[in-house]
């Protein structure tokens, strides 16, 4: 059965247009697509986030569990706040989810993993706990709601609606978080651009979005959320990544500790089998729009693009893929889209930042 | 639902118009581009090229898609619409005005078995 957010009637009533997204009934736009995503890289707007799972970590062995559960390294989280953005892995290297881990205190984490993945990432993270018999639970929050504010202007409008969130939150650095009485504020986003992820009580989420609508700040689709991810660079489990696929090969790398003793779940994989792909940018050159699963022709060798769509901050076509290694950033390539093969050139897998274009 | 209904329509959500040459002037319907979402690339078939009814004529992409345009019925490409290629966002502004392409039957009794606007609006509601 598809699940519902607590804003699911909001969406209905601003007149979105509703799909499945990993068994939830989301927007995909309020209109067009392409209008949020600029009011998102020019002013600001908010995103219902709360199909994504926010779990609760806690217990003595928390940080021990999550130094063997995920590819990064948690020992890095040394002041509460501090926020780490990691995959979980199984054995064969194969990425489970990706997520982010919420240092709260001492013993006390939130993790927020995928909506579509959330059931199959709970289950493997009880096994790993029952398995190494390890003193801390894992508790799914769905009383939980999140609303993302991003765009230039989002840190500025959340403030307007919750001006108690403005001291704690003004000096935050990024990737940080804090709560601040029901409000658990934190300077994440997938975007790229400034703006602050909010998790509430669900029972104030409509207060809250409308209090935001209010102040003039527009709702956004999957839809725009998805193409400034891409312009971001950002990676999108079950697409640039999955279970499948190492997240040497996926652009992940550097999520990747390799360098400490610590042994987590995949190390062991890793190491076994080096980086195969180079995980890179393509823009069109042609006229045309580069897709999911097109294939890429290099003189290296062949590839797949992973994410591709049309970037409305560029206005043109751009996208995510594997490509052969040594693969290098100014070559063309060629790709395969129907029955033409369009040229592309390699960029680095991060095209626009804070409204600007890096291409 | 806007369904014009001096307009015939197909299956695949393509209206056709008649005009006074014997040609027909083809487009996506507004249905069609509301699915479809903000469009940003059409691929539009050659002047001359010969379609079978059906066959593959045109690409029309949205952000999130790609979607075949098909020939209404088997004809010659005469002539396609210059102004998309810079603007295919006017497809979603005035879906029937924004004309793709125009053809000549090979037979000009086939546009009589369109779709006219009353079965198209149940096609289109389904």
């Amino acid at each position: 059965m598809t699940q519902k957010t607590v804003l699911n009637e909001m969406h209905r009533r601003l007149g979105a247009k509703m799909v499945d997204f990993g068994g939830w009934d989301m927007p995909l736009h309020y209109g067009s697509q392409i209008e949020e995503h600029h009011a998102v890289r020019r002013d600001c707007g908010m995103f219902d986030v709360s199909h994504m799972c926010a779990l609760d970590v806690a217990g003595p062995d928390a940080k021990t569990f999550l130094l063997r559960l995920i590819a990064n390294n948690v020992g890095r989280l040394q002041t509460p706040g501090k926020a780490l953005y990691s995959a979980m892995l199984n054995p064969s290297g194969g990425v489970v989810d990706d997520l982010i881990v919420y240092f709260v205190e001492d013993g006390q984490y939130r993790v927020v993993i995928n909506a579509g993945t959330a059931e199959k990432d709970i289950a493997w993270m009880n096994a790993r706990l029952a398995e190494w018999n390890l003193a801390a639970t894992c508790l799914p929050r769905r009383d939980l709601a999140i609303i993302a504010v991003q765009g230039p202007n989002a840190k500025s409008r959340v403030w307007q609606v919750l001006p108690e969130t403005r001291a704690a939150s003004e000096a935050l650095p990024p990737f940080h978080s804090i709560s601040v009485g029901d409000y658990f504020v934190a300077t994440t986003g997938y975007t790229g651009e400034d703006g602050l992820e909010i998790t509430l009580p669900a029972s104030k989420a409509q207060a809250f979005w409308q209090a935001l609508l209010d102040a003039g700040v527009p709702p956004i689709g999957l839809g725009a959320r998805d193409t400034l991810r891409l312009e971001a660079g950002m990676n999108l489990y079950g697409q640039d990544m999955d279970e499948n696929v190492s997240p040497l090969d996926a652009g992940l790398t550097w999520t990747v500790d390799l360098s400490s003793d610590r042994d987590f779940v995949g190390k062991a994989a890793l190491l076994a089998q080096p980086q195969r792909y180079d995980f890179l940018g393509l823009v069109l050159l042609d006229r045309g729009v580069l897709r999911a699963h097109q294939s890429v022709t290099s003189e290296h060798g062949d590839g797949e693009i992973t994410s591709g769509t049309f970037s409305p901050t560029l206005q043109t076509s751009i996208a995510l893929a594997r490509l052969p290694l040594g693969t290098a950033i100014g070559e063309t390539v060629h790709v395969a889209v129907r029955d033409k093969q369009l040229a592309a050139r390699v960029t680095k897998p991060r095209f626009v930042r804070n409204g600007r274009g890096l291409i | 639902m806007n369904v014009p209904s001096n307009l015939k329509y197909t299956q695949s959500h393509e209206w056709v118009r008649s005009e006074p040459d014997g040609s027909i002037t083809v487009g996506i319907t507004e249905h069609a581009q509301d699915l479809l979402g903000d469009l940003v690339f059409i691929d539009l078939p050659e002047v001359g090229k010969t379609l079978a009814a059906g066959q593959e004529a045109a690409v029309v992409e949205s952000v999130k898609a790609a979607a075949d345009v098909y020939a209404p019925v088997a004809g010659t490409v005469t002539e396609i619409n210059p102004a998309l290629a810079d603007a295919p966002e006017s497809v979603n502004a005035d879906a029937y005005a924004a004309w793709l392409f125009r053809m000549k039957p090979a037979n000009a009794n086939d546009v009589d078995g369109l779709l006219d606007a009353t079965s198209y609006t149940a096609v289109a509601s389904e």
